[in-house]
């Protein structure tokens, strides 16, 4: 494992609802390293997506509370203003979002949404910034660069569009990549060429990529770490292979076997009961997932449950996971 | 780009012979003719001569008879003769029309400048101070009818303290062409014309205030800060430009409305244009005047929407034309 690029600590996001503060993300710690995809998997509701946001910057500061800290290259992301915020964003930190349809902007050429990006973090002149530009649209696997570069978002494909995104969050080699639900919007045989395309551009430049997503196959195919979320707390980390292999929390074991099989096609699909509850009715004592468990296998459950390592680098924030394990028996 | 234009004025063709149908049918249901106006000035004209005016005129011929003559005429530039006037309807719009185009121009202009800067500001800071003054300002403005507002203007600023003049297009002392005309003429035209755009900033306010509003939440705008772009930047390059263009769209129809305004701004300030022509062509009972002028407004209207098509092409890269 690399050096950590990204420090989490303790982060709690709320947002304000008729005068009252909601925590999406409740005391979140994590850490991203180079050379490494930390992916955040949940449903959705369950804080994935505001965790990134605030990395980044991106609530609306009038409604939004941020505490704990986000530490990358020794400065804490929380603190700084806008401004200061600017020399990270886009320059040291890159993002991908979900539907390129809607991220890029209609009125503006492939072309200059990158060349935008290196505006205001580089010191290129306008010849070099086009070559740098088409050289961009080269690496995200886009060989009439020329072309694309001059085409309006509505001209282009899904595919095509998110490598765009890819290569403005690139533009500047970004020590830290942040890709949330990256391939939710595109075709099935797209979502596998933006995960190659992503891993390529990881190993060449070593940046650390947190990776947001509900797709466990995603998971499966990319991660080196896994944090599951659920109701805004981590209830799970662990590396991805002993994740997919000894799963302990009830919730990531749900989640596993959501996963439809093509060993046993005629298998009914697991669903997870209920859904996550909205901010306002989350419980505020005991286990967050315990409504969405038919059998539960002790009585006395912890006040609030804590993060335990039950092995090197597995956390996992359940007070019966033994039992579970034991009793083999699973969620529902 | 011109193949459009070109195709688009052929489709106004058949809407325009429609209109004139339409118009012409209105005006001959209406009761009384030109001469019936007239009866009142010449009590001494009797029943016969009148009949054998009406017979000279081809007032009696059946309508499609009449309708062809006046198409005919239309086609060659003639609209037919105003019967109260005793002119040529070309040579009473001729005057007036360049004074109506230069109010309604001058109207247009006041309204984008006032409502522009105030619709970005109250969008870009909502719920301000600045926003809330500004939102008050745009919907008492909507709640005020423009004719009482405007002879509240014409009260204030043209008779109690005599900032500008009370009526006309220009003095008649001012030698035609001097810089003292165009200056005269522009004196003239800046009470009317503030008048009616303090009234209609309200649309265009309100429309833009919302299109940025919403603008500010899209995706795209979130791209651009996560790119690291200072928030000025995000306002002029990604939310304005995308908020704008229904704005620029809106200018077509602007016109065709500026019109209908003109009849209440001309009457109150007793400027010569169309508009004060068209009241009084209808209570004069004027008919080739009035057929004329909604003929005239129509075309206006057509134009005006054509040309939203157009400033819209331009500035969305989603619309285009045509592509060569």
């Amino acid at each position: 494992m690399g050096q950590a690029v990204l420090q989490i600590e303790g982060l709690r996001v709320s947002f304000r609802i008729r005068g009252n503060y909601y925590s999406a993300v409740d005391g979140v710690s994590l850490a991203v390293h180079r050379n490494e995809v930390l992916a955040i998997v949940g449903e959705s509701g369950c804080g994935k997506s505001a965790l990134a946001l605030s990395v980044m910057g991106l609530h609306d500061p009038v409604k939004t509370r941020l505490e704990g800290s986000v530490l990358f290259e020794g400065a804490d992301l929380l603190a700084l203003d806008r401004r200061e915020l600017n020399r990270f964003r886009g320059r040291k930190i890159g993002m991908i979002f979900q539907d390129p349809q809607s991220a890029l902007n209609p009125l503006m050429t492939a072309g200059r949404q990158i060349g935008e990006a290196l505006d205001y973090h580089t010191t290129l002149s306008a010849a070099q910034k086009k070559r740098r530009t088409l050289e961009l649209l080269r690496m995200v696997g886009i060989e009439e660069a020329e072309a694309v570069g001059g085409r309006y978002p509505h001209e282009l494909s899904g595919g095509l569009r998110q490598r765009v995104m890819i290569a403005i969050a690139i533009a500047c080699e970004p020590a830290l990549m942040i890709a949330d639900e990256p391939t939710t919007a595109l075709d099935v045989t797209i979502q596998a060429q933006i995960m190659d395309l992503l891993k390529e551009l990881q190993r060449q430049t070593g940046a650390g990529i947190m990776l947001i997503t509900h797709d466990m196959g995603v998971v499966a195919e990319m991660a080196d770490r896994v944090a599951v979320m659920y109701g805004g707390e981590l209830v799970e980390t662990a590396d991805a292979t002993t994740l997919f292999e000894r799963p302990l929390h009830p919730y990531t074991r749900s989640l596993l076997k959501s996963i439809p099989s093509l060993q046993a096609p005629d298998e009914r699909l697991h669903v997870i009961r209920g859904m996550v509850p909205p901010l306002h009715l989350m419980p505020t004592s005991g286990c967050r997932f315990q409504s969405r468990i038919d059998w539960i296998p002790v009585s006395a459950h912890e006040e609030r449950p804590q993060l335990r390592e039950v092995e090197p680098g597995h956390w996992v924030r359940c007070t019966c996971y033994r039992e579970f394990a034991l009793a083999g028996n699973d969620s529902s | 780009m011109w193949t459009f234009v070109l195709r688009r004025i052929a489709i106004m063709i058949p809407q325009l012979l429609l209109l004139s149908v339409l118009i012409f049918i209105l005006a001959k249901m209406m009761p009384g003719d030109a001469l019936t106006g007239q009866l009142a000035s010449h009590p001494q004209m009797d029943a016969r001569t009148l009949a054998e005016i009406r017979e000279k005129l081809g007032l009696n011929d059946p309508f499609y008879v009449q309708y062809a003559r006046w198409i005919g005429g239309l086609l060659h530039g003639d609209l037919g003769l105003s019967y109260i006037h005793q002119q040529p309807v070309t040579t009473l719009l001729g005057e007036r029309i360049g004074n109506t185009v230069l109010l309604s121009a001058c109207t247009l202009l006041f309204t984008y400048l006032l409502a522009v800067p105030l619709g970005i500001a109250s969008g870009r800071w909502t719920d301000s101070w600045a926003d809330k003054l500004i939102v008050g300002y745009s919907y008492v403005s909507f709640a005020t009818p423009l004719f009482i507002f405007a002879v509240v203007m014409l009260f204030v600023f043209g008779f109690e303290l005599g900032w500008f003049p009370t009526g006309g297009s220009v003095d008649i002392q001012v030698a035609k062409g001097s810089f003292g005309y165009y200056a005269n003429k522009l004196h003239h035209l800046l009470l009317p014309s503030l008048s009616g755009a303090l009234i209609s900033t309200v649309g265009i306010i309100q429309y833009l205030r919302s299109e940025i509003v919403e603008t500010k939440l899209k995706d795209f705008v979130k791209t651009a800060r996560a790119k690291g772009i200072p928030e000025t930047h995000i306002y002029w390059r990604h939310i304005l430009r995308n908020s704008i263009i229904p704005i620029a769209a809106f200018l077509g129809y602007e016109i065709t409305g500026l019109i209908g305004g003109s009849v209440f701004l001309e009457s109150i300030f007793s400027y010569p244009g169309i508009g004060q022509l068209f009241l009084q062509s209808i209570t004069q009972r004027d008919y080739s005047v009035v057929t004329a002028l909604v003929m005239i407004s129509g075309v206006a209207a057509l134009l005006g929407t054509l040309l939203s098509d157009i400033i819209l092409s331009l500035v969305d890269p989603r619309i285009r034309i045509e592509r060569q």
